[in-house]
């Protein structure tokens, strides 16, 4: 177990900055998922906290160790990948006890490690199985398995979900969650699914074009979203985006509005805004309520709705023309061109400067 | 992309018909005609009717038989020794003559050893073809595992990024493109005993202290001269099977690997290797098959000497349906030189089979 410091870590590949300056700290035994688009670096940075890829510069702890210099085998980290990485030509028993065997392992030690790595894993039964015999979910679990038999200090996961169906993928998250409970290692954990990272990690760190766009725990995150981009990309359906014009501004607050939106008081949160200048009004498709009426602020027309069941989400054109994303949590009826009339909690609500 | 043209059977054999004839012509034909002239006392010109001859021909080629030849021994029993005390034994033609031994007749001494007092020769109804074997064999053993090794080798070597690589990998191809006659012909200046290349460098290097080899003109060094020479000229295309195998193998599996703890040794054992078996297999069958097919070498370097150390099966073939217009027995010759191939490509098969 330990802790893992990246201190202004950048990477270039020639001229092109991948990564532009990351400072993170993960306290011993924490579950840090890192998040991004494709393309931000997070599987860059993983990899370089692994050693296989080389920082341009920055300082890389693990466990209180300067690992810049060593190889990955001197770093005390194990990784499971995105293709599963498990040996063709080796069974499961082999897979697992993979690093044992480099190591030089007893046999007697191998067997033991294997034995346990399969109770964990539930997997007794395919110890004897080659990977061509297995379904993705089992592959992945071998390769979960070869990395927790050298009981390393940190835990490293590349996307190890992204190859799987939705029902697996479902199961798989749910035994990584109880995985990470048992073991209480540290794990770092690299994902473009929001769901996973929502549900698995104590932090996330959400990644942009190779910058952190915000630390921290994921309700936290989903609550106050440091800027824009972490609003949008947490949540789904994604957050409504209006553009809207500050009317007024006090200490803490400005008053806001347009064409479709009745003026609303909404807190500032020390963001900077101008009088008289534009706005981008954030709200969850979750927050939003449909009135009756005269007693909504937002004004629009139905323009088509899913219903899932559970949720009934609406997609509606508002008075200025624009779209906006509504999520009721009941089943209801909508039928296109209705005109609907909707409410929210302003305190709910977040307002984000025009430009970022 | 269904039309007319794919869906139609027959335009498809129209298609493949000039195909099948060329292979038919030359490769199906002549393969049951070889079977058939084997059986016979074909020649390539004769004004003698064609008789079949059912496996004569086989046995005038394999036939070989152990003799023993007991030391003369004076009216006393004792044995007779000449002057440096070393054993007189009757000549060999006294059996390969007799009437005594109608079954040995012209057979002639291939090889022997001395077993107490008495001398094993071991002799053949046709040494020249026996020595091929041997030679074709020896060659096969040496050349398959040397330049499959080295191939590999020198295919991890290329396998890396850097900077020119790629002047590497066409300088190892190079002697791949170039005919393996032009080749043989550079050669034998290079193994030129009076002032060849090779006698250059050795000497240079020695500073005079080498004595000039005539490489090619010696039974002992002509064979692994022809050996080297193969070796290096081909060496080129089996590591470029071997590269093509080796980028088949997943990159995350070698991270694996490494993240593992694995040093270069065991990511070989462990990875590369086991993910080279298909490729293995490949080099190994071809290999092979061009080893025993060795002939373009022989012909420009060696014409089969100096005293038959390098006499090879289809130099023996071509020499004896043509050179000597001996249709029948460069047949045999061919025949016995596939069973031999197919055997071999087979155990190989089984040996590199997935366990």
């Amino acid at each position: 177990m330990a802790e893992v410091s990246l201190k202004g870590i950048k990477k270039s590949y020639g001229r092109v900055d991948v990564i532009k300056g990351v400072d993170i700290h993960i306290n011993d035994g924490e579950f840090v998922v890192f998040v991004g688009p494709s393309g931000c670096g997070k599987s860059t940075l993983l990899r370089m906290i692994a050693g296989l890829e080389e920082m341009t510069e920055g300082i890389l702890e693990i466990g209180g160790r300067v690992v810049n210099e060593l190889q990955p085998k001197e770093r005390g980290v194990a990784m499971v990948f995105q293709s599963y990485a498990i040996f063709p030509h080796m069974t499961v028993r082999e897979n697992i006890a993979f690093g044992l065997t480099i190591a030089g392992a007893s046999k007697q030690e191998k067997e033991q490690k294997v034995a346990e790595a399969a109770r964990i894993l539930q997997m007794e039964h395919l110890l004897d199985r080659r990977p061509s015999q297995l379904s993705g979910g089992q592959r992945q679990r071998v390769a979960i398995g070869r990395a927790i038999t050298r009981k390393p200090a940190v835990f490293l996961f590349d996307e190890p979900l992204s190859n799987l169906d939705a029902a697996l993928r479902m199961d798989m998250r749910m035994e990584i969650g109880r995985l990470r409970r048992q073991l209480g290692t540290t794990m770092i954990y690299v994902t473009h699914d929001q769901v996973e990272a929502m549900t698995l990690a104590d932090r996330i760190v959400v990644l942009k074009d190779g910058q952190v766009m915000q630390i921290g725990a994921p309700m936290e995150l989903y609550h106050e979203p440091a800027n824009r981009f972490v609003a949008g990309f947490l949540g789904a359906p994604s957050m409504n985006f209006l553009t809207v014009d500050v009317l007024d501004l006090d200490g803490e607050a400005a008053t806001v509005g347009n064409r479709a939106l009745e003026p609303i008081r909404v807190a500032t949160r020390r963001r900077p805004f101008r009088k008289d200048g534009k706005a981008i009004l954030g709200i969850r498709p979750q927050h939003l309520r449909a009135v009756q009426s005269g007693k909504g602020m937002l004004h629009g027309v139905v323009a088509h709705a899913e219903r899932l069941g559970s949720e009934t989400v609406v997609d509606l054109t508002l008075r200025d023309d624009r779209e906006l994303i509504a999520a009721f949590n009941e089943d209801k009826i909508f039928q296109p061109g209705d005109a609907l009339e909707l409410a929210f909690d302003t305190a709910l609500a977040h307002l984000f400067p025009e430009e970022g | 992309m269904a039309s007319k043209l794919t869906l139609s059977n027959r335009t498809g054999w129209t298609f493949a018909l000039p195909g099948f004839a060329l292979i038919f012509t030359f490769i199906v034909l002549p393969f049951f005609f070889a079977i058939g002239l084997s059986l016979t006392n074909q020649r390539l010109l004769s004004p003698n009717p064609t008789q079949f001859v059912g496996l004569e021909n086989y046995r005038q080629l394999l036939g070989f038989a152990v003799v023993t030849l007991e030391p003369e021994r004076d009216e006393a029993g004792e044995v007779v020794r000449d002057e440096a005390g070393e054993i007189q034994y009757p000549r060999l033609r006294a059996i390969t003559r007799s009437d005594d031994y109608p079954q040995y007749r012209g057979m002639r001494e291939w090889f022997r050893w001395q077993s107490g007092e008495n001398v094993m020769v071991v002799i053949a109804r046709d040494v020249v073809f026996m020595k091929a074997l041997v030679n074709t064999f020896l060659f096969v053993l040496v050349v398959a595992p040397v330049q499959g090794g080295l191939a590999l080798m020198l295919a991890l070597l290329i396998n890396q990024k850097l900077r020119g690589i790629s002047i590497f990998r066409t300088i190892y191809f190079m002697p791949v493109v170039v005919s393996i006659v032009v080749v043989s012909l550079l050669w034998r200046f290079i193994y030129d005993g009076q002032n060849g290349l090779l006698n250059s460098i050795l000497q240079g290097l020695s500073f005079g202290l080498f004595q000039p080899v005539d490489w090619l003109g010696d039974p002992s060094t002509a064979l692994p001269a022809i050996m080297a020479m193969s070796i290096w000229q081909a060496v080129g295309f089996h590591m470029v099977i071997w590269l093509a195998g080796l980028q088949t193998i997943s990159p995350t599996l070698y991270e694996a690997a490494a993240i593992e703890g694995a040093s270069k040794w065991q990511t070989f054992r462990y990875v590369t290797w086991p993910g080279l078996r298909n490729t293995a297999v490949l080099v190994l069958v071809v290999i092979t098959m061009q080893g025993f097919a060795l002939f373009a070498q022989i012909d420009v370097m060696t014409n089969g000497g100096p005293r038959d150390s390098t006499q090879t099966l289809v130099f023996q073939a071509v020499e004896r349906g043509y050179g000597k217009q001996d249709i029948s027995g460069g047949s045999t010759i061919s025949v016995i030189l596939f069973a031999i191939v197919l055997a071999i490509s087979l155990i190989q098969r089984w040996l590199t089979r997935e366990r």
